[in-house]
């Protein structure tokens, strides 16, 4: 087997190191929109905390008997900023390597995580969405508030929209080298 | 019947017929007057969800307020509580704002407040603060123009009627004070009235506004011959370092003015070189006085007034300062004094006079340098009016109050007595146009007129008689305005709109230098007030023998606490709310049945205080009165009042909120 060619290593590197961005800009956001909000609140989720409007979207969210968002109800931001430094370490390992086997290795990895911090994010705005007070002042029937995964969804008279924030656009760029790296290398540098 | 008795009744309906056939059928309105632009509505149509181009901050006269209206719209965007107490947010019924009314009489809780004057920097808006002064108990204010709120209001002491005010030097050093009333010295009042020539003096106070904080404090009052102060205003550039004051009355009567203090031929300008006063002050010129004045200061971080009594002034007696004042004679009583955006041109308004005089600064100089004088009055050197005229401006109506410039070289006077406003030249002294107002204006505003840059743009009118203007509304009426387009050569009236109290004076400047600055929130971390509750959980009930406060909060949609027992009959209740939230335009109000004051209206992160003494045994409502939410009418609770020496012990709560279990649901996860 050929070993990886300089395009290769270098992308996987530069992706790798793109995450370092991700410490310091936010991953992803949640932007509302309602007739009183015309100017709109947004929450955005870091590596390691929440900022934006938590406070306010708290405030409106108690009306349907949600639970507040808080930065110590989730575990993740303790060993997030860990995983990613183990991420950018594995991907110029890989990089300096030249060895195709890492490279598949690491793509899966990258596969693997990427699918897995979704379904935890998933899982997260379902138990938000689900566990409702049922003493709330707002009852709904039938109605439940988890937030779109990506892109837009109506919930009551908010519409919401999840999209990935500049450090989330650092992820997906991984990823794309990733994909693109491995068919590159597999089918055309064999 | 004879011949010559129906001659006769025929020759009455002749002329009867004539009468009613000419009388003139003026109607003045919009209809197909000529001074009305064919594209007016689209002039000042601003579209729904579109700003106004220009705050006009206007003063609100005898209802102590001032109002914010948007141009070109004549929209009212919010009325400012300033000398007069407001039951409608609490202003001046809080025991966080209640001194901000209080004076050297005591409280004091209304005024009549008349000429708005903005900070401005090198004579051009800045948009940090707006000055007001109060007429009657001789004050000034001054208000934010981040929050829209009264920050701070100090008392002139020696003064009565402080009506040439609040007038600013080009960089905001000083807002002027001169009394409209000569009066004998506070500490020495006790004088018959008709001593006025030997014991009335007119005190001119120069207040100092601190650049950063905009702190004011009496530097030094002038202590000039006694006549009666009128209008003023700064000069700009090269005469930046004088003032111009209107004065009347310069014969000294003290009664029946009507006719006594009208029968001179000329009056006085007084020019006042404040940097002289300054220099004379440093000297050690200056006599401290004593006097009693109250300095009032609003705070945003305590959110609460304090009032300071203050025991002396320093003053400056002119006959000791050669060289700092002079007499410039003005016909016939003049009423407004407006320098040119250059600083060149000083136009005085003879309320009687049948001309518009126009002084020169630069003749004014020569005149002072070449003693050029007509006399002195009272010590006072008068300039030879020949020497400092620039022209007399012919026939330009009558009864001319006011003058403002467009920027273009020309000035625009209000004529009250012809109801009109005139265009005319200041280089040439011609008149160029004129457009009638409805009816009688008194000041007129172009935006940034009496600045070094005025915006133009517009003039309004602000008229002192309405009458058939709009829909009748019994005896008393709304006041009148017109916005007149002065961007091309003929002015031309876009809007007829109708303005709260009686505006006298106000200023326009361009929306962009203040809505970027606008607060939206107080920051709850930054609240210093001693009795706030920044969380539910410091919420409380505390008694001090028979003071009662209840560190409350608000929140949408619920108090805390919202029940509580144990007040006693000769209880003093103080309900400290905040106002817990930190997102814009959600204010709470807080009211309780039978307060003797007021309700309070809470800004997010603010706390306020309603001081509430029982009245009656039983259980006693209170309720949030701004509509908050979804659940607003769900925000209410209760009071128990038990009679005096009842053992009911003191408890409070609120139920608990449903969130917290839905938290640990999640939690589990």
């Amino acid at each position: 087997m050929k070993p990886l060619s300089k395009i290769s290593q270098v992308l996987i590197a530069l992706g790798a190191l793109g995450l370092i961005a991700t410490y310091f800009t936010p991953l992803w956001r949640i932007d509302l929109w309602a007739p009183q909000y015309p100017e709109g609140l947004s929450m955005q989720i870091w590596l390691n905390k929440l900022s934006g409007q938590v406070d306010i979207i708290n405030g409106l969210n108690h009306y349907i008997g949600m639970a507040h968002i808080k930065e110590d109800m989730f575990p993740e931001f303790k060993i997030l900023p860990y995983c990613v430094g183990f991420y950018i370490v594995a991907g110029l390992v890989t990089a300096i390597s030249k060895s195709k086997k890492m490279l598949l290795s690491f793509f899966i990895l990258v596969v693997l995580g990427g699918v897995l911090a979704l379904y935890d994010y998933w899982k997260w705005g379902y138990a938000y969405g689900h566990n409702l007070s049922p003493d709330a002042a707002i009852k709904v029937p039938g109605m439940s508030y988890q937030p779109p995964m990506l892109g837009y969804k109506e919930l009551l008279n908010f519409g919401a929209y999840s999209i990935p924030d500049i450090g989330g656009w650092f992820f997906i760029l991984l990823g794309l080298i990733c994909v693109g790296t491995t068919v590159y290398e597999f089918k055309y540098n064999r | 019947m004879n011949l010559k008795s129906i001659i006769g009744g025929v020759a009455v309906g002749i002329i009867a017929v004539a009468q009613i056939s000419c009388k003139p059928n003026n109607k003045g309105g919009a209809s197909g007057s000529s001074e009305l632009a064919g594209d007016a509505a689209q002039k000042v149509y601003v579209a729904p969800g579109t700003h106004d181009e220009f705050y006009n901050i206007v003063s609100g006269g005898f209802n102590g307020q001032i109002s914010i209206i948007g141009l070109p719209s004549g929209r009212t965007l919010r009325i400012i509580p300033v000398f007069a107490q407001s039951p409608e947010n609490g202003y001046g019924f809080s025991e966080e704002t209640k001194p901000m009314l209080n004076t050297s009489h005591g409280f004091v809780p209304w005024d009549d407040s008349h000429h708005i004057a903005l900070s401005t920097t090198n004579s051009i808006h800045d948009g940090r603060w707006a000055f007001i002064n109060g007429n009657n108990t001789p004050r000034i204010a001054r208000i934010s123009l981040k929050t829209f709120r009264t920050e701070e209001i100090i008392e002139l002491p020696n003064s009565g009627g402080n009506h040439s005010s609040p007038f600013i030097t080009a960089n905001t050093e000083y807002a002027v004070a001169g009394t409209r009333f000569s009066v004998p010295p506070d500490d020495k009042a006790d004088v018959p009235i008709s001593s006025f020539k030997k014991n009335f003096k007119g005190y001119i106070s120069f207040v100092s506004i601190d650049k950063n904080t905009g702190r004011m404090g009496i530097k030094f009052q002038l202590k000039t011959p006694g006549v009666s102060f009128d209008l003023a205003r700064a000069g700009k550039g090269k005469s930046a370092d004088w003032f111009f004051f209107s004065t009347y009355n310069t014969e000294q009567a003290n009664s029946l003015l009507e006719v006594n203090a009208s029968q001179k031929d000329k009056d006085f300008i007084l020019a006042v070189n404040w940097k002289k006063a300054e220099q004379y002050l440093a000297q050690g010129k200056g006599k401290k006085e004593a006097a009693k004045y109250a300095h009032n200061v609003y705070s945003d971080k305590v959110h609460s007034a304090t009032s300071t009594i203050m025991t002396e002034v320093m003053t400056l007696d002119p006959k000791e300062c050669p060289d700092m004042l002079y007499f410039i004679p003005c016909p016939k009583s003049p009423h407004g004094c407006d320098v040119d955006p250059t600083g060149q041109y000083i136009v005085g308004s003879g309320k009687l006079a049948a001309v518009i005089p126009v002084f020169s600064f630069d003749k004014m100089q020569k005149a002072i340098a070449a003693k050029t004088f007509d006399g002195n009055f009272d010590g006072i050197p008068v300039l030879k009016y020949d020497a400092v005229l620039h022209g007399e401006v012919q026939k330009p109506g009558l009864g001319p109050l006011h003058t403002e410039f467009d920027g273009k070289g020309n000035a625009i006077t209000s004529f009250f007595v012809s109801s009109e406003l005139v265009r005319w030249n200041i280089e040439k002294l011609e008149v160029i146009d004129r457009v009638p107002t409805y009816y009688s204006v008194g000041h007129l505003s172009i935006p940034g007129g009496p600045t070094a840059k005025p915006w133009g743009k517009y003039v309004v009118a602000y008229n002192k008689i309405t009458k058939d203007r709009y829909l009748p509304t019994g005896p008393e009426l709304a006041q009148s305005a017109q916005l007149y387009d002065i961007s091309g050569d003929k002015m031309k009236l876009l809007l007829d709109f109708p303005t709260t109290g009686e505006p006298h004076y106000a200023e326009s400047i361009p929306a962009s230098l203040i809505e970027k600055n606008s607060t939206k929130i107080f920051k709850i971390e930054e609240n210093a007030h001693p009795y706030a509750a920044k969380g539910e959980k410091e919420a409380k009930v505390v008694r001090k023998g028979n003071e009662v406060h209840v560190y409350m909060t608000a929140i949408r949609s619920h108090f805390t606490p919202d029940n509580i027992e144990g007040i006693k009959m000769g209880d003093v209740v103080y309900f400290h709310v905040t106002n817990l939230e930190q997102d814009w335009d959600v204010p709470h109000g807080f009211a309780i049945r039978g307060a003797l004051n007021a309700e309070l209206l809470i800004m997010p992160g603010e706390t306020q205080t309603l001081k509430w003494i029982p009245t009656k045994v039983g259980v006693t409502p209170m309720y949030c009165t701004d509509f908050c939410s979804a659940l607003h009418q769900e925000m209410q609770g209760y009071v128990r009042v038990s009679p005096a020496g009842s053992n009911v012990p003191l408890t409070w709560g609120t139920g608990k909120n449903p969130v917290a279990e839905a938290e640990q649901k999640v939690a589990k996860k």
